[in-house]
């Protein structure tokens, strides 16, 4: 009836995980009753959960990375604490199949549920505001994407409490991850999330490709668009050419594991090394997915804070796109060990050493930039120096193991882990930091404490390198990746200096939320009424903060680069939208597709990862069923009437005034 | 919701020149069924010399391809077309990249090394 499911996929001998899951079911039981008792629900459902509103959805994507954040570094801290103490002949406090599915769900958790929705999250909330347009160009899809990639992460934390998860490290490699090898329901965890969450990043990539082709304020030609603009578009032209990629990968292994296949297995003409060799066919464009982004909103930053106009924007945009063609030339770097001739080694690793040269590029755009630029050093811009220093190491280390005989020394070394932590951590977290802290007074209408923030910053950036550097000298020491203890006493004080850098990660994390709490609590004197509180150079600054539903009552027609710039040093300045009478807006009305959608895939992603065949077709009988009412829905929009827009406009001129 | 594009590029589909007319539709279907019924029979024959058969086949298959992308997905050369043309060809880019890529990849490496069944083979 229940298929695998039984009581003892519930680990009641392991206290770690049973004293975890009673407290994050307490905080759960404590949120949904606190938004019961108070009534929330009707508003939470009508103006979040089922809105179309990409500003609306890039805020609960920022919110789901966030609360994952906190997940991934749990399992980091646990690992760092581990080696801290696993040292000689001890064996520390983890057991070695507790471990390996730390460091698999660390891995797969910070990649797919933090570091992709939080990219994804900004370039929802920004892309279209600076875009100058209404909306994504397929609203209700927007939504579906989120809640599949929130069901994903709902299946990933499940795997925490009932049964396990895969012990195969972030990528699944065959053929430990095949059913001889791997016959629990870790792996099928894995799978099932990351097949049902990257649909939803797929369908997100297409959406946002589409707007920025097809969607944009008059005069905005491809030339005159952000550069914030230009790296969506890369990273989302990424998504579409290799999320099908990971898909189809994925697929081949599902059918190994349930249906007796032999793609990937060792006998019957099955060949590991292929799956290898497809997974990072996707792997590799998805570092530029999530890095392209974050060098988007570095240059928003620079520029904006230098208050100069982006040095060298037609090289930026040149740049950008040549990464994007060729991060899919690359991907053999990962495994200049599987066994291949020197001339198929040689190439990738001249391509991988071609690629750091469009990204040296940027860098000194960003230096010349700020070079005579009046700088502002507001939280972003400290988020983007100590990028610019970090991801240059990282960068750095990075073509050291291009280098096919390095690279046999280094390959899955804890150098490695610094390597591409510095690149993850340094770039892409650094990035969406300042993404975030740059964003957040245009989502919610008031800034992020200054003080707070910077000292956000200085406990990421010190804390990195306390617990990364030592990481490389491990790595040259002979330490490898995925262990669990070592005999060497002689490594353990790095060891602890690298744990002393995750707490004070630690402490960094715990800051940024007392940031937030902080500045809820003192919005009032926070409060920016302007809509421009960083005197900003696109149109996401030319609007009131937060944005109305409708972000522009007329679309803005542009005539350069810096659009909102241009106008405010035009001779007639930005006109206020209250002085056009207004015509009524028609929006797309808020829909349940998206969650229902969810819902009905974690049912089938359950059923199918335990073999519960009848809730299997239950979930995909549901799946379909929505999709069809959703196709045959009457089309029907929300009309905004003229005078209501009208009163918006008036507030927030009275309140200006006021200010 | 109404925004005005720029006019380069018109949503796929939307065809104000009504270039799309029933006609090519069935054009369309006709190259399409000869070229499934030439599939067939290329699987079946004697008439042409035996391994001569998967390139043919290969042959009709990219033949099909174009069919589609030209009578039912409408991509040109056309000026107003750039979008799609460019989509086109970095979609033919990448999966050429993934095909060929792989197939030199695993290719040098089963030279490189002994086959996994003559490994295990051994092992025993």
């Amino acid at each position: 009836m229940l298929g695998k499911l039984t009581w003892s996929a519930v680990p009641f001998d392991q206290p770690i995980i049973m004293i975890t899951s009673g407290v994050i079911a307490l905080v759960l039981f404590a949120i949904l009753a606190l938004v019961t008792v108070k009534g929330w629900w009707p508003y939470l459902w009508r103006e979040w959960i089922t809105s179309v509103d990409h500003k609306r959805i890039g805020v609960m994507y920022v919110l789901l990375a966030l609360v994952m954040l906190v997940r991934g570094f749990a399992d980091a801290i646990m690992m760092r604490s581990q080696l801290a103490l696993a040292a000689g002949g001890a064996q520390g406090y983890l057991p070695p199949e507790h471990y390996d599915q730390i460091f698999s769900a660390h891995g797969t958790i910070m990649i797919f549920f933090v570091a992709m929705p939080i990219v994804i999250g900004l370039m929802n909330f920004a892309v279209p505001l600076q875009l100058g347009i209404r909306d994504v160009a397929f609203p209700v899809l927007n939504n579906v994407s989120f809640w599949l990639t929130a069901a994903g992460v709902l299946l990933v934390n499940l795997s925490l409490f009932v049964g396990e998860f895969a012990r195969t490290g972030w990528l699944g490699y065959p053929p430990l991850s095949e059913i001889a090898y791997s016959p629990g329901v870790g792996v099928d965890y894995y799978l099932w999330s990351l097949q049902i969450s990257g649909l939803g990043t797929l369908l997100s990539g297409i959406n946002l490709t589409t707007t920025i082709l097809k969607l944009r304020a008059r005069g905005m030609g491809y030339m005159r668009m952000p550069v914030f603009c230009w790296t969506a578009l890369a990273s989302n032209l990424l998504i579409v050419a290799a999320f099908p990629v990971l898909t189809a990968t994925f697929a081949m292994l599902l059918l190994d594991r349930y249906c007796g296949f032999h793609f990937f297995t060792n006998d019957a003409g099955g060949n590991p090394m292929m799956y290898i060799n497809l997974i990072w066919i996707w792997g590799h464009p998805e570092v530029y997915i999530l890095i392209l982004p974050a060098f988007g909103v570095f240059s928003e930053v620079v520029a904006t804070f230098a208050g100069k106009p982006l040095f060298g924007y037609r090289s930026m945009v040149m740049a950008t796109m040549v990464i994007c063609v060729l991060s899919f030339v690359v991907w053999l770097h990962h495994f200049f060990t599987m066994g291949a001739g020197a001339n198929v080694n040689a190439f990738f690793g001249m391509m991988t050493m071609i690629i750091a040269v469009p990204t040296g590029v940027k860098v000194f755009n960003w230096l010349f930039t700020l070079y005579g630029g009046r700088i502002r050093f507001t939280v972003p811009v400290y988020w983007t120096l100590g990028f610019m220093v970090t991801f240059v190491i990282g960068g750095m280390t990075g073509v050291l193991m291009a280098i096919p005989p390095a690279d046999f020394v280094l390959h899955n070394s804890l150098f490695l882990i610094a390597h591409f932590h510095n690149t993850a951590i340094g770039g892409v977290l650094f990035g969406a930091m300042a993404g975030y802290t740059y964003w957040f007074p245009k989502a919610f209408g008031f800034k992020l404490d200054e003080r707070l923030g910077k000292a956000v910053f200085w406990c990421w950036f010190i804390g990195f390198y306390l617990a990364f550097m030592p990481l490389y000298v491990l790595g040259l020491l002979g330490a490898t990746r995925r262990m669990q203890h070592y005999p060497d006493a002689h490594w353990q004080p790095l060891m602890l200096v690298a744990l002393a850098g995750a707490v004070l990660i630690l402490c960094g994390i715990g800051l940024t939320v007392v940031q937030l709490v902080h500045s809820i609590r003192t919005r009032e004197q926070r409060r920016d009424r302007t809509g421009d509180p960083w005197n900003g150079r696109t149109l996401e600054w030319s609007i009131p903060s937060p944005p109305p539903a409708w972000n522009f009552a007329q679309l803005p027609r542009i005539e350069s680069n810096d659009a909102y710039w241009a106008m405010k040093q035009g001779a007639h300045g930005v006109e206020p939208p209250a002085a056009h009478s207004h015509a009524p807006l028609h929006l797309p009305p808020s829909n349940p597709t998206g969650v229902l959608l969810a819902f009905f895939s974690v049912v089938l992603g359950f059923a199918l990862i335990w073999h519960i065949w009848w809730m299997a077709i239950i979930g995909l009988l549901g799946a379909v069923a929505v999709g069809l009412v959703q196709a045959w829905r009457p089309d029907h929009e929300v009309v905004i009437p003229a005078d209501q827009i009208a009163a918006f406009y008036g507030r927030q001129a009275a309140e200006e005034i006021a200010a | 919701m109404q925004i005005e594009s720029e006019p380069q590029g018109q949503a796929p589909g939307v065809q104000e020149q009504g270039r799309a007319t029933g006609r090519t539709y069935l054009v369309g279907l006709f190259y399409a069924v000869i070229l499934t019924l030439a599939s067939f029979w290329a699987a079946s024959t004697n008439f042409i010399y035996a391994p001569g058969v998967p390139v043919l086949l290969a042959v009709l298959a990219i033949a099909q391809m174009g069919v589609h992308l030209v009578f039912f997905l409408h991509i040109s050369s056309a000026p107003d077309q750039t979008n799609n043309f460019l989509a086109l060809a970095f979609g033919t880019f990448v999966v050429g990249l993934v095909v060929f890529g792989s197939m030199i990849i695993m290719s040098n490496l089963n030279h490189a090394m002994m086959p996994m069944d003559e490994l295990m083979r051994m092992q025993r």
